[in-house]
């Protein structure tokens, strides 16, 4: 890139306003350092032995020389020039491609102890020659060092190491070269030797931390001198593709929304959803007890998505892409032809394969290859297994994040556990849920039936009805659900037997009223000619009925008022009018 | 390695003939501890070696690729390359004790 031309001198005069960025092409490194390195100057990548930092430091030539046509210096003081090829060729980089290319130069600083015999001052313009010739000879502007402190176990005077080192660092600076040097990471500082006090720039700690039985990458930039950056730990993976660094988007609130709907798969679900169903791009929890339906109504989701052309991944927590293609199928959805077309992919991943993060980052990476319309976790409670309620959660409104910021429908379902209170996880993930479905069980006569409400849906007029959810040979079909004659819910037989005693007692209804009318009329006949009698004596008494009347009303009046309303209108009157209070009911205090 | 030094034990010398020593200091420019580094050689192998040696200086600023080929970190670096085994010794050479002991030129009775 021809942006990097000028850099030793804008980095000698020491602040620029913008500080310029080298892209370093790591998937999400850029979104954290927002735009990568500083350009021209060292950035020091320190860690503990396997925490990534190697592979860091030849991501970011590779990379460069790849996809920026950035030529690069690598300088190894550890592992040799063939090593680090074939470390590399695994993970997917044709190093000797590059060098051939003259986009590389590999060199092995060899640091024998025993080789190194002092014997008066010295100083390292070696080791500056040698990297300065390889930076001139390909026109490098990047450089990695890797890792420079072995020098501290080669060389005894450790005062003209560190100047030297210190030297070092400058005269990169003025080369122009934006500079990866990886340190071991020390027990009280961030880099066995203090290293971190020659490269001021930028400074990146890698970490792999084991938490229960799982071991989880992470990445953190401790310092990016006149930039701002994110300042979480990022999780990240390394695998065939090298380093992959999850952003916990930042931005993941001002995602766009779609006004666009898509089905559920199930008619009378998106009926209840003002006929439409999901918002794309939103978050759907389906939760319910064990067998209650909630990965039918997935399966029913990733069919209609296939069905549309969509692409789909789900994540299987607990079930076998086949298990799932078979149970499916028994309820009349084949997932068969949507997996064959490649629409949706099924990945069964064990939830204890590994950590909350590394799911996290898994999960992201095969979005993010796959691109699909839609997502499905089934079911996110098993998360349990490899972190806290809190940790789930914490998971999921990154995964949640991540997914809207790219419009992706989600569905989550959560297992409930019977007889618990409303559980834990679908409680705590629910708030992050745009549409909370819950499914239910009722016991009725001796069988269970299985009832589905929308308990949330937002941004949607959606019903408040209770539906009766069935799960037939043709897949998930909703019905009204009858409240028997006490109020409870009534569904299956024990609705068909209830609807039967209602359609019975609506005809001999029908037959009473038949009855009672034609007694009434009669009884009417005998009534009205009492009613001329009494009227006359009636009007005698209208008078003196009506003030009594206006009285009564009055006191109903305050009575229908609230507790609170009456305490004040006494108060108001006793305050006036002493004794003239109301009459009665709130005598005692 | 010992059978080595024995040899080039300077008191007597070898029997079996003159062993050639090829020393090569590496330097970049005309520091002053690349002066002083070859001064110090030189006055070694003079006391030591009795014309039985060659000295090859290389600036590495006229030939920088060798750095890399012969693995030169600090400057000055100096290099026996015969007789066997390989030795290097950095530094300007000012400590002559441990360049004897880098060089297995160390007197017997010391």
């Amino acid at each position: 890139m021809s942006t990097s031309a000028p850099a030793p001198r804008k980095s000698r005069s020491s602040r620029t306003p913008a500080l310029r960025k080298t892209p370093t092409g790591i998937s999400g490194l850029d979104e954290v350092t927002g735009g990568g390195l500083p350009a021209g100057r060292p950035s020091l990548v320190c860690g503990s032995a396997g925490s990534g930092k190697t592979l860091l430091a030849m991501e970011f030539l590779a990379r460069g020389a790849a996809q920026f046509a950035e030529p690069g210096v690598f300088i190894a003081f550890e592992e040799r020039a063939e090593e680090l090829a074939t470390n590399f060729a695994s993970l997917g980089f044709d190093l000797d491609a590059l060098v051939k290319q003259k986009l590389l130069i590999v060199d092995y600083v060899r640091v024998e102890p025993s080789e190194m015999l002092e014997a008066g001052e010295y100083d390292l313009d070696g080791l500056f020659i040698r990297l300065g010739h390889a930076i001139d000879s390909i026109g490098a502007k990047r450089v990695a060092l890797d890792t420079i402190e072995t020098l501290f176990s080669g060389l005894q005077n450790a005062v003209v190491l560190r100047a030297e080192l210190r030297r070092l660092f400058g005269w990169l600076k003025t080369k122009g070269v934006t500079a990866v040097v990886t340190a071991e990471r020390g027990e009280d500082s961030l880099t066995r030797y203090g290293l971190e006090e020659y490269v001021a720039d930028c400074v990146i700690l890698l970490d792999n931390r084991v938490e229960g039985q799982t071991a989880t990458r992470r990445l953190r930039i401790v310092k990016y001198r006149g930039s701002s950056h994110g300042t979480n730990e990022y999780p990240f993976l390394i695998d065939e593709g090298g380093i992959s660094i999850l952003p916990q988007t930042a931005l993941w609130m001002t995602y766009k929304v779609s006004s666009k709907r898509v089905s559920t798969g199930v008619a009378r679900l998106d009926a209840m959803m003002g006929g439409r169903g999901y918002y794309r791009g939103s978050s759907v929890l389906v939760s319910g007890l064990a067998g209650t339906g909630k990965t039918s109504l997935a399966a029913h989701f990733a069919c209609v998505a296939a069905e549309r052309g969509e692409r789909c991944v789900w994540f299987a927590f607990e079930e076998s892409a086949d298990q799932i293609v078979r149970d499916s199928r028994s309820i009349g959805i084949d997932l068969a032809p949507a997996m064959k077309s490649g629409l949706l992919l099924v990945r069964a991943v064990p939830p204890a394969a590994f950590g909350l993060e590394m799911h996290l980052v898994t999960m992201c990476k095969l979005v993010n290859e796959f691109a699909p319309e839609s997502v499905i976790l089934d079911p996110i409670s098993n998360f349990s297994v490899v972190g806290t309620v809190f940790e789930v959660k914490a998971m999921l409104t990154r995964l949640v994040g991540f997914l809207k910021s790219r419009q992706i429908t989600a569905l989550f379902t959560n297992l409930n556990i019977g007889g618990a209170a409303p559980d834990t996880t679908a409680t705590a993930v629910s708030s992050l849920m745009d549409t909370w479905l819950l499914l239910e069980e009722i016991v009725s006569g001796a069988e269970r039936n299985r009832i589905v409400q929308l308990l949330k849906s937002r941004g949607m007029a959606h019903s408040n009805q209770v539906r009766e959810f069935l799960i037939t040979d043709q897949g998930v079909e909703l019905r009204d659900v009858y409240v028997g004659p006490s109020g409870e819910l009534l569904a299956g037989s024990a609705l068909m037997v209830q609807r039967a005693r209602e359609e019975a007692q609506a005809i001999v209804a029908a037959q009473d009223a038949d009855a009672l009318k034609r007694e009434l009329d009669l009884r009417r006949q005998a009534v009205e000619a009492q009613i001329t009698e009494l009227r006359a004596a009636f009007e005698i008494e209208e008078a003196r009925a009506r003030r009594a009347a206006g009285q009564a009303a009055a006191v109903s009046a305050a009575l229908t008022h609230g507790r609170d309303q009456m305490a004040e209108h006494r108060q108001a009157d006793a305050e006036s009018t002493d004794d003239a209070a109301l009459p009665g009911p709130g005598g005692s205090r | 390695m010992s059978a080595t030094s024995k040899r080039t034990a300077p008191e007597a010398a070898p029997p079996q003939g003159e062993e050639r020593w090829f020393l090569r200091l590496y330097v970049a420019g005309q520091t002053p501890k690349s002066v002083a580094a070859f001064d110090n050689l030189k006055r070694i192998c003079e006391e030591r070696l009795q014309g039985r040696h060659t000295i090859e200086v290389i600036d590495l600023l006229k030939k920088p690729r060798l750095a890399k080929d012969d693995q030169i970190l600090a400057i000055p670096t100096l290099v026996r390359r015969l007789p066997p085994p390989v030795r290097r010794i950095i530094g300007d050479l000012s400590e002559t004790e441990r360049v004897l002991v880098g060089l297995d030129l160390r007197p017997r009775e010391q």
